[in-house]
């Protein structure tokens, strides 16, 4: 099977600061894949560098082939709006707050070339529904909801166009235990329904160990280490995923 | 009686052959904003300074001139541009759509069809269709450059989920040869079939934005729409008290304390040119 997206040898520093050291990755289609790691272990720069959101200073990013970031800005746009998404940890990052939930939904279904009102209204009233989102507060404006149901408008909104691969920075941070726990088996769901490949960034090594198949563990800009996310928790190698493992409070 | 130490056309040479050149890559390019090095001029912006600059840059002395301010000829700015033009010139000024190879206009476009020897030139107070919707510049070139236009159907789908539908009803975006989106200057909705494939070249100028635009001859010009919700130009449903129209675009006037109201042509020269007060069946 061949690799959705690989990334070799990636460099980014910020000053004296090392975000990313030599940092390698591979994500196949369908699958899900988490990188975890403590507060600015380089996790959401990794995220951005493979988004194409921020160059990195050496190293490739290929996605089927193609290199993310020797390809133009319009390709890479066009890459955004149909083949990926990105679910940003701050809802109000990826939503437009003074536009209805189902213009939110509706705008990348526009900028993807729909022209018909009544079927770009149906297909957002359909993910409305499919993200526990009342149909009927379609017209309603985000700012009005609850944090928990921005973040699934965030999801609605990005899924609509059907990507392959969505980056999701995040997307339980801020939230509740119970509205969390809803929207992990949300987001589990439609991932195993559609196939979706997802990279996953989170300190939250519950949410990794629910929704992920792979997992990489991050420090310092460094993945000191990956593989299946059952290994990784239960059997930690190295010492800092040890540390971090039996750092996780039960209840 | 021409006046005397001001270069033809009040501006100098050097700055005509500037704007001619902006002019020139915006026919090549239709509906992208060229920056150009808009001068002061003798009056204030939002008072027509960028389209004036057009037409001094390219007004000839055969030239008939020809200045409306919201269809009509004897507004004060249509007046002063007029008179401005002829006292640096020395050119033919008309009220006559037929009569005109220029044409200077704010917010109009004339009911008479024109054709292929005139030039329009439009006032333009804000060159850029997304700016209520986008308020970084950068990010709107941007946009124009990636052909991103997503935003502007969201607006239009808000207006139809909110008001059933689209509220615009001037400044109604188009897109110019189904690649930039354009503002058509804030021209009634009315008015945005008159600009597809029109036989006359239209040329817009922003003179604070410093920016210029132009639709060559026979650019297709598309009012954006949906397919379930096309796009419907808006007239008040009443025919004109002086001639009686029926199908040109109407200004609403009120006569009395009482909130009579009259409707009579926005464009007083087809209103002018017609036989008085007969009802047309249309």
């Amino acid at each position: 099977m061949t690799a959705l997206m690989t990334a070799r040898g990636l460099e980014l520093r910020f000053g004296a600061i090392s975000a990313l050291d030599d940092v390698a990755l591979e994500i196949h289609p369908g699958e899900v894949v988490a990188i975890v790691g403590e507060s600015g272990s380089g996790k959401t720069t990794l995220l951005r560098v493979l988004a194409g959101m921020m160059p990195p200073e050496a190293g490739q990013v290929l996605y089927r082939g193609e290199d993310v970031h020797a390809m133009g800005e319009a390709a890479r746009r066009r890459l955004m709006r149909s083949d990926w998404g990105f679910v940003h940890q701050n809802p109000r990052d990826g939503l437009r707050l003074r536009v209805s939930a189902g213009g939110n939904v509706g705008e990348r279904l526009m900028a993807a070339g729909a022209r018909h009102y009544g079927n770009i209204r149906t297909e957002a009233a359909e993910w409305l529904q499919r993200v526990e989102i009342d149909p009927a507060r379609m017209d309603d404006m985000p700012e009005k909801f609850s944090g928990g149901m921005q973040q699934r408008l965030q999801i609605a909104r990005t899924l609509v166009t059907r990507p392959k691969l969505v980056f999701m920075d995040e997307p339980t941070g801020g939230l509740d235990v119970s509205v969390q726990a809803r929207l992990l088996d949300l987001i589990r769901a439609l991932v195993a329904e559609l196939g979706l490949a997802v990279l996953i960034v989170t300190h939250d090594i519950a949410a990794a160990r629910l929704l992920a198949h792979r997992m990489l563990v991050m420090r310092h800009g460094q993945v000191v280490e990956q593989g299946l996310t059952d290994r990784v928790l239960d059997d930690p190698q190295h010492p800092y995923t040890q540390l971090l493992v039996s750092s996780v409070l039960a209840a | 009686m021409i006046e005397q130490g001001y270069n033809f056309g009040y501006l100098d040479e050097n700055t005509k052959r500037m704007i001619r050149r902006a002019l020139l890559k915006a026919v090549a390019l239709p509906g992208y904003q060229v920056p150009f090095g808009s001068r002061e001029m003798p009056l204030p912006y939002g008072w027509g300074t960028g389209g004036i600059q057009l037409t001094a840059s390219v007004i000839g002395p055969d030239d008939t001139l020809k200045v409306i301010d919201q269809g009509a000829d004897d507004t004060t700015n249509a007046v002063s541009i007029r008179r401005f033009f002829h006292r640096v010139t020395g050119v033919a000024t008309t009220e006559r759509t037929a009569e005109a190879t220029i044409i200077q206009t704010r917010h109009r476009v004339p009911e008479a069809t024109l054709g292929e020897h005139q030039i329009l030139v439009y006032q333009v107070p804000m060159p850029e269709p997304l700016f209520r919707l986008e308020p970084r510049v950068a990010e709107t070139r941007r946009m124009h450059a990636l052909a991103d236009y997503g935003l502007m159907h969201v607006k239009l789908y808000e207006d139809i989920a909110r008001h059933g539908a689209v509220t615009t009803s001037y400044n109604y975006p188009v897109m110019v040869n189904q690649r930039y989106l354009m503002s058509p200057s804030p021209i009634p909705a009315f008015d945005n079939p008159k600009l597809d494939r029109m036989p006359a070249l239209q040329l817009f100028g922003a003179g604070r934005e410093k920016r210029l635009y132009a639709v060559p001859p026979y650019t297709p010009v598309r009012s954006l729409d949906f397919e379930d919700h096309p796009f419907v130009p808006v007239r008040a449903d009443a025919a004109c008290v002086i001639c009686g129209s029926r199908a040109s675009y109407l200004d609403e006037l009120i006569v009395d304390d009482g909130g009579t109201r009259h409707f009579v042509c926005s464009d007083t020269d087809y209103c002018a040119s017609r036989p008085p007060l007969q009802e047309d069946a249309a």
